[in-house]
């Protein structure tokens, strides 16, 4: 009999969903795939790192580089769309390791045969539309159109380069470290939910689909030291984002519930799916680290920009429980799990 | 206090509720008290907001078989793992598609080809089968709760194309079943409220009389789980065995007549195993022979052998989540836990559902101790594994 776990034969959806499983497919299989010989040489942070992106030293400045494939069901979204989607994907991991003013993106598009031209224009239209937004400019793309049924509608990469003084990192939190998030949470994901399931909302919910790289741009101006460290709570949500910086910083993370911005809407659909708004994806928003002597400038500097009005400050590092994440929930505590693939409503 | 008498997140009362608690357990003088809740969501609901950090030491809350996730046969999953793989479109409820049967999950046969939708509804995979001419089956797991919902589409005139694989259960009998366990420490049940909306909590009156243990019907926010705790520990302690409902803004003692009409019109009681608990008298709910054209299992031929060149786990035997589910064995007492049987490959059912204990002692490594916050040196601390406990004495003294 093998030993060898079913469910790892093939490739199933919880290997792109985020989590542990896809950490440990990138590690067991793209990373020692891609070990090159030499080693790594130093003034570069690749993909052992594992972060956002990869960081390349020139001169006396780093050059960030990041890529990101976007398939999203479906394409078209209350607040937004796959191609809005595309730019702020990649225009935000490169904000995420403080590359903010963008060098140049590209664009890569994989269509399938019979999708309406117009549909095109209009995802076109709207990567412009966010680009001005991100003040980032698309320089080369690729186009490939396959067969109907080998490809679901559209596919979308894009690659960003940026260049930075200094790089932020998402393993160097430290005990003591305020965690800020940039607004509130489980916008986008919720979203998705609601539209692929066709709930009926009185109030319906927009994706927070945004290039934040200005807003990233102004938590910085004041004292570039100040952030510990960043990253996007996308796919995972909050939970996922701050659990591997909880990992790789090896501090604990003590989070305050009734903190935690939460749209009622989005409130109310996640009660009603049983999926807690901590798992669910963003696309507009950071989390980050800051050291505590700054956190209230840090904090209004975010609000005074139109992306941070919700930002919040919800938790601190403690030396209590290294990697883990500690919820306050005002009732009593509980640990935070990092999710397990594709987040799933619950039965009861 | 000025709080909302509606509020039902308000932490000042579950203060006071959880100071009444301890009172209430230490009058009782042994430790532990155990209690049981037989509900998913009482589960979720207690973990949600961290309950379990400020109840009291010698309370111990077991997590009974009430999670519908993992207490679905794996016979069952089976079939509706064979069905798929025969080209049958399925649909069912998000968590069931990591469970795993005995050559693989529903996700497995998705990975390799099948096609299997996740819905919120039975309503939702109604609709599915209206849009499509395919035969459309839904897999039907869970309690009283969710069966109403099958039974109320299946009497509304269902789309020729869809039916039902019943994996439907009935809670009432596996409390008579955990009872009579011979190394039962239960003293008292919170019961579901939600299911008792349907059924009344009448129902648990000739239970609470033949076992002389009770019950207490609970709601599902914070302050509705630590008031009916305080109510099945003074029953405890003052040796009282009735039927308590705690949760009256929904449940009546007669329930809901009419789901109950639609629930029995369409399903039949029979007996039939729980995923590692026991073959259960009436526990599962199956599909009355006036169905038999929306039942999957009449309408198919499903070929679960055809599943057995599909390596069939031998790992699955010695799972022993039937007994950690019944509240007497701990995850540490078996032999795959943390071995062959964890989250990214999960053995048994306890370590797919989020509330499952399998899962939550390997994510925490043990029952995590939230209590206080203090410096930790290495690794982490928890509480160590349930202290072999001395049988606590039966309010009765004795078994039915």
């Amino acid at each position: 009999m093998s030993t060898v776990p079913q469910t790892d034969e093939r490739i199933g959806l919880k290997h792109g969903a985020g989590g542990r499983a896809m950490r440990r497919l990138i590690e067991e299989s793209f990373r020692s795939a891609f070990t090159f010989e030499p080693e790594i040489p130093a003034g570069v942070l690749g993909l052992s790192a594992m972060d956002d992106g990869a960081a390349i030293r020139v001169g006396d400045r780093w050059l960030v580089m990041t890529t990101d494939s976007h398939v999203i069901q479906p394409p078209f979204f209350p607040g937004g769309d796959i191609g809005r989607l595309a730019v702020c994907g990649t225009v935000n991991d490169l904000a995420m390791m403080g590359a903010t003013e963008v060098l140049g993106l590209t664009c890569s598009v994989i269509i399938e045969e019979g999708f309406p031209r117009q549909d095109l224009e209009r995802i076109l239209a709207s990567m412009r539309q966010a680009c001005d937004e991100a003040h980032a400019r698309i320089l080369t793309g690729d186009t490939k159109v396959m067969g109907k049924g080998e490809i679901d509608k559209i596919v979308i990469n894009t690659t960003g380069i940026g260049l930075t003084p200094f790089i932020i990192r998402d393993c160097t939190l430290s005990v003591g470290d305020r965690i800020i998030v940039t607004g509130t949470i489980g916008d986008h994901g919720m979203a998705i939910m609601a539209t692929r399931h066709g709930l009926a909302l009185d109030a319906p919910l927009e994706s927070d689909v945004a290039p934040i790289n200005g807003l990233v741009r102004a938590a910085l101006a004041g004292d570039p030291r100040a952030i510990t460290a960043m990253k996007d709570p996308t796919r995972g949500g909050l939970a996922s984002a701050l659990s591997e910086m909880a990992t790789k910083s090896r501090v604990g993370i003590l989070l305050d519930e009734a903190a935690l911005p939460v749209k009622p809407e989005t409130r109310g659909v996640s009660e009603l799916v049983g999926i807690d708004p901590l798992m669910i994806a963003n696309e507009g928003k950071a989390v980050m680290g800051v050291k505590a002597a700054f956190a209230d400038s840090v904090l209004k500097a975010l609000r005074a920009h139109p992306l941070g009005r919700d930002a919040a400050i919800i938790g601190t590092c403690t030396d209590e429980r290294p990697g883990m994440i500690i919820l306050d929930t005002g009732f009593g505590r509980r640990l935070i799990a990092e999710p397990e693939g594709e987040p799933l409503p619950r039965i009861c | 206090m000025t709080a909302n008498p509606l509020e039902f997140r308000d932490p000042q009362r579950a203060r006071e509720l959880t100071e009444a608690l301890e009172r209430a357990v230490a009058a009782i003088g042994r430790n532990p008290v155990s209690v049981m809740h037989v509900c998913g969501s009482h589960e979720q609901a207690i973990a949600r907001f961290g309950l379990r950090a400020t109840l009291p030491r010698a309370l111990n809350v077991i997590m009974g078989p009430g999670c519908p996730v993992c207490i679905t046969d794996m016979p069952e999953i089976d079939e509706g793992v064979a069905l798929a793989l025969q080209g049958v479109r399925i649909a069912t409820y998000g968590d069931m598609i990591r469970v795993p049967g005995s050559a693989g999950s529903l996700a497995d046969a998705r990975a390799a080809g099948a096609k299997v939708d996740v819905v919120y509804s039975v309503a939702q995979a109604a609709d599915l089968a209206r849009e499509t001419t395919e035969e459309i089956v839904f897999f039907g797991t869970g309690f009283e709760t969710t069966a109403v919902a099958t039974a109320a589409i299946l009497l509304n005139d269902p789309p020729p194309n869809f039916s039902v694989l019943s994996a439907h259960k009935f809670i009432p009998p596996v409390m008579e079943i955990v009872s009579e366990m011979p190394d039962t420490r239960v003293e008292g049940f919170l019961a579901a409220g939600h299911a008792a909306t349907i059924t009344g909590s009448g129902i648990f009156e000739a239970f609470v009389a033949r076992h002389h243990i009770p019950v207490v019907v609970a709601g599902f926010e914070p302050l509705d789980i630590l008031a009916a705790l305080l109510r099945l520990t003074e029953m405890i302690r003052d040796g009282q065995a009735e039927v308590s409902n705690m949760f009256p803004r929904c449940v009546t003692r007669e329930g809901n007549r009419n789901a109950q009409e639609q629930l029995w019109k369409v399903f039949k009681p029979i007996g039939g195993r729980w995923r590692g608990i026991a073959h259960i008298p009436n526990g599962n709910l199956r599909l009355r022979d006036e169905y038999a054209h929306v039942d999957a299992r009449k309408r198919f031929t499903i070929d679960v052998n055809a599943l057995w060149h599909r390596s069939p786990s031998s790992l699955v035997r010695q799972c022993i989540c039937g007994n950690i589910m019944a509240g007497i064995a701990s995850p540490s007492d078996c032999p795959l836990f943390g071995r062959e049987c964890v989250p990214e490959a999960p053995v048994g059912a306890c370590m797919v559902s989020s509330e499952g204990t399998c899962k939550i002692w390997h994510q925490y490594g043990g029952v995590p101790d939230l209590r206080a916050p203090a410096p930790i040196e290495g690794c982490l601390r928890c509480v160590p594994a349930e202290p072999a406990p001395v049988p606590a004495p039966r309010v009765d003294g004795g078994v039915a």
